[in-house]
């Protein structure tokens, strides 16, 4: 997927024009934060099972060498294969390789927040294998040709009226008339569509929420069951995952489990979990020949350590989304490439670099919304701010703002030139209001005006009036 | 033991000190009623928080350096604002924590600033003075009062003892109101979409006013309201309990209202 994430004001602009997506970003910011509340408030110990997720992962990226190797140790024990990708291409490559291996015509995915990192479907797409999304939300955006706009519901920007027009132009193969306004008959005409995929496809590609060292086992949790049919029905499947999702035992799965989907939707538990460990065994009912797992750096050991370590926390819940003011204001869209609101914003400079996506971290009032829902606890104002200062340091910002800064700082430091310029200010202030509470625009103050009023000072400044009253 | 009244260090805030003395002054008198012995030093501009948030970390340490000499002699610094509380009690320490000869005196002005309703209900146990304000008001929660320092109930227990005053909950009281200090003028379309929520919620409580503990946000909002032509008055809720609302119109109203520009 090409990035945007440079004409971040531009996307942002066009998505605040788009009705639809502000409909369906009421609803969402509407549902999951207070349902996620709800969670939260039946179970007792879900501040203390936060704490201990984050100690889990922040114990694992202390020691994701040793973990990593034992879950690939494991996993080749069961039959299995681990492959190490660095980069996002040799990713593609290894997955090109097995389904070629493997003679696929058709790859059936179920969601997988890497498969877009890597842009695996339009890399099979280049070299004639077809990839089929079978999250209902995947397949509307595959047929429509769209990026996820969330990390959990990806089609979250669209209306239902949307969906039912794209499947009428794309399943020509059903009565033009038919009925498509009920959730209903959108999921079962979607059913119907994805059930010959999953029989036809020769390969299964999924994403893994969790990689589990002890058992060598994968976690996935879906509220469609697309991923089970997805990995038990071909011959071969292939699981996708970004190194720091390790986890030492299946007890840590299961606490961090615990704290996934009530942070996201507010359900106690995905309405599937599932742990896959290794190909079919001999006595085995069903499940696929082949199992590999595709370990992708992409970045992640760049950040062990440095400055954005705990943002290797993320487990990809969405919470930060939900809550988020600005996400909810512009839709996931706008930030311009895989991921978007605070967790974006923090993670996409890492993978993509500063100088792409300047914008991302500014795009924020630093409110903090997102690191008091966050399970993992991930302080991500703080980190926000981290790379600011790196724009900073590296002169990434504009020479103009840079100027303002240092002349107001300046002026900051010296209290008596201080007060007679904003004396002079409130001066001015005042004259143009002449009288009237506040003033529609003000030069130099376009961006505060262009949107609202500004409440006009009352007289004097503080400091000047005490001085005059008080000594 | 004769016990001496706590010396406080009035820290007006930048906005308060431009845009709205009369916030100044009532911090003052409430703390003086709740028996405090209260100074404002001369020497204060702003806490840093535009360089601070604009990455300029340089710039953010000398005017911490600055703020924390001016203020360090007294046995408390107060402010009118959860938000640059907020920046000396949590962020200098941050900020000067590799400096030796500044890390402790950061540490030690952390540990004595606070926000003005937290420091005269949690600090002093002062539970307000005789104030009257006849409305029906919402409180909005500035997001770092509310996230960074933990300030929900300290002014609604004041504002409970208002005679006249009736506080109404809105459901979105702890949602951002799009301020954010420079986010504002960056991104104002961005802005002004947050800052609908927060009005459209605010309406739907049937309330005439608004009061809050931060001058950004409440100027932020109050602005929003009349672009919208709202009739909701929009206060500090420090002008309210220290009942001097009769000195200064609602945030962003003024005697030549309605006046051709
Ligand atoms: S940063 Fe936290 S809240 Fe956001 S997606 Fe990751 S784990 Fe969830």
């Amino acid at each position: 997927m090409e990035a945007t994430t440079r004409q971040f004001t531009g996307n942002a602009r066009q998505a605040l024009k788009n009705d639809n997506l502000r409909a369906a970003l009421d609803k969402l910011s509407h549902g999951f934060p207070y349902k996620r509340l709800e969670a939260a408030a039946r179970l007792p110990e879900f501040e203390a099972l936060r704490d201990q997720s984050r100690d889990i992962k922040a114990h694992v990226l202390e020691n994701l060498d040793f973990y990593l190797q034992q879950f690939e140790s494991k996993v080749i024990e069961q039959g299995g294969q681990v492959h190490w990708a660095k980069d996002a291409a040799e990713a593609r490559d290894i997955i090109l390789a097995i389904c070629q291996e493997a003679g696929a015509e058709t790859v059936t995915k179920s969601k997988s927040m890497i498969g877009e990192e890597i842009a695996i479907n339009g890399h099979l797409e280049a070299n004639g294998v077809r990839p089929v999304e079978t999250d209902l939300g995947e397949y509307i955006i595959q047929l429509r040709k769209e990026p996820p706009s969330h990390l959990i519901a990806p089609a979250i920007h669209l209306s239902m009226d949307q969906v039912a027009d794209t499947f009428k132009d794309k399943h020509r193969e059903f009565a033009a008339d038919r009925p498509l306004d009920q959730p209903r008959e959108l999921l079962e005409e979607a059913r119907t569509m994805l059930r010959r995929e999953f029989l036809a496809a020769d390969v299964g590609l999924t994403g893994a929420n969790l990689l589990i060292a002890e058992t060598g086992s994968i976690a996935l949790v879906t509220n469609e069951g697309n991923a089970d049919l997805t990995l038990t029905l071909p011959n071969t499947h292939i699981a996708i995952a970004s190194i720091e999702k390790a986890v030492p035992t299946l007890e840590d799965a299961t606490t961090i489990l615990r704290v996934l989907a009530r942070s996201a939707t507010g359900q106690e538990l995905s309405v599937y979990t599932t742990f896959v460990s290794g190909p079919k065994r001999p006595d085995d009912m069903d499940g696929p020949e082949n199992f590999h797992v595709v370990l992708l750096d992409n970045g992640r050991t760049q950040m062990l350590g440095s400055e954005f370590h705990d943002m290797l926390r993320c487990i990809r819940c969405g919470a930060c989304l939900n809550s988020c003011p600005v996400y909810g204001a512009i839709g996931g869209h706008a930030y311009g490439w895989v991921y978007s609101g605070p967790m974006g914003s923090v993670l996409m400079p890492g993978i993509l670099g500063l100088e792409q996506t300047g914008d991302l971290p500014n795009a924020s009032t630093l409110c903090g919304t997102c690191e008091s829902v966050c399970p993992m606890r991930i302080p991500l104002p703080a980190m926000l701010r981290r790379w600011r200062e790196q724009q900073h340091a590296r002169r990434l910002t504009s020479t103009k703002s840079r100027m303002m800064l240092k002349l107001w700082a300046m002026l900051a430091r010296r209290p008596g030139l201080y007060r007679a310029v904003m004396g002079l200010g409130v001066g001015f202030m005042r004259a143009l209001a002449g009288g009237r509470g506040s003033l529609k625009s003000l030069p130099f103050a376009g961006g505060w005006t262009a949107v609202r009023d500004l409440p006009a000072p009352e007289g004097k400044t503080f400091t000047a009036l005490w001085k005059e009253r008080r000594k | 033991m004769i016990q001496q009244a706590p010396h406080v260090g009035l820290f007006a805030t930048c906005l308060v000190d431009l845009m709205r003395p009369t916030v100044g002054f009532a911090a003052a008198k409430l703390l003086e009623d709740a028996g405090c012995r209260v100074d404002v030093p001369m020497d204060q501009t702003c806490c840093g928080q535009p360089a601070y948030n604009s990455g300029d970390t340089g710039e953010a340490r000398a005017i911490a350096k600055h703020v924390i000499a001016a203020f360090e002699g007294f046995d408390y610094v107060v402010a009118p604002s959860g938000s640059c509380a907020g920046t000396l009690r949590v962020h200098y320490p941050q900020l000067l924590k590799d400096d030796a000869a500044w890390a402790a005196r950061a540490e030690a002005l952390a540990q004595k600033t606070h926000e003005l309703f937290s420091f005269l209900t949690d600090v002093l146990n002062w539970m307000g003075g005789e104030a009257r304000y006849d409305a029906t008001a919402t409180y909005h929660d500035s997001c770092s009062g509310l996230r960074e320092l933990g300030i929900k109930q300290q002014p609604r227990t004041l504002l409970a003892g208002v005679e006249g005053l009736e506080l109404k909950e809105s459901r979105e009281a702890e949602a951002c109101c799009g301020f954010g200090g420079l986010f504002c003028v960056k991104y104002p379309d961005i802005s002004e979409r947050i800052v609908d929520v927060k009005t459209a919620d605010l309406e739907a409580t049937g309330a005439d006013t608004l009061l809050g503990g931060d001058l950004g946000c409440l100027m932020n909002i109050a602005g929003r309201l009349k672009r919208q032509g709202s009739a909701v008055k929009v206060r500090h809720a420090a002008e309210v309990l220290a009942g001097m609302t009769g000195e200064v119109p609602p945030l962003g109203e003024g005697k030549n209202d309605g006046a051709e520009d």
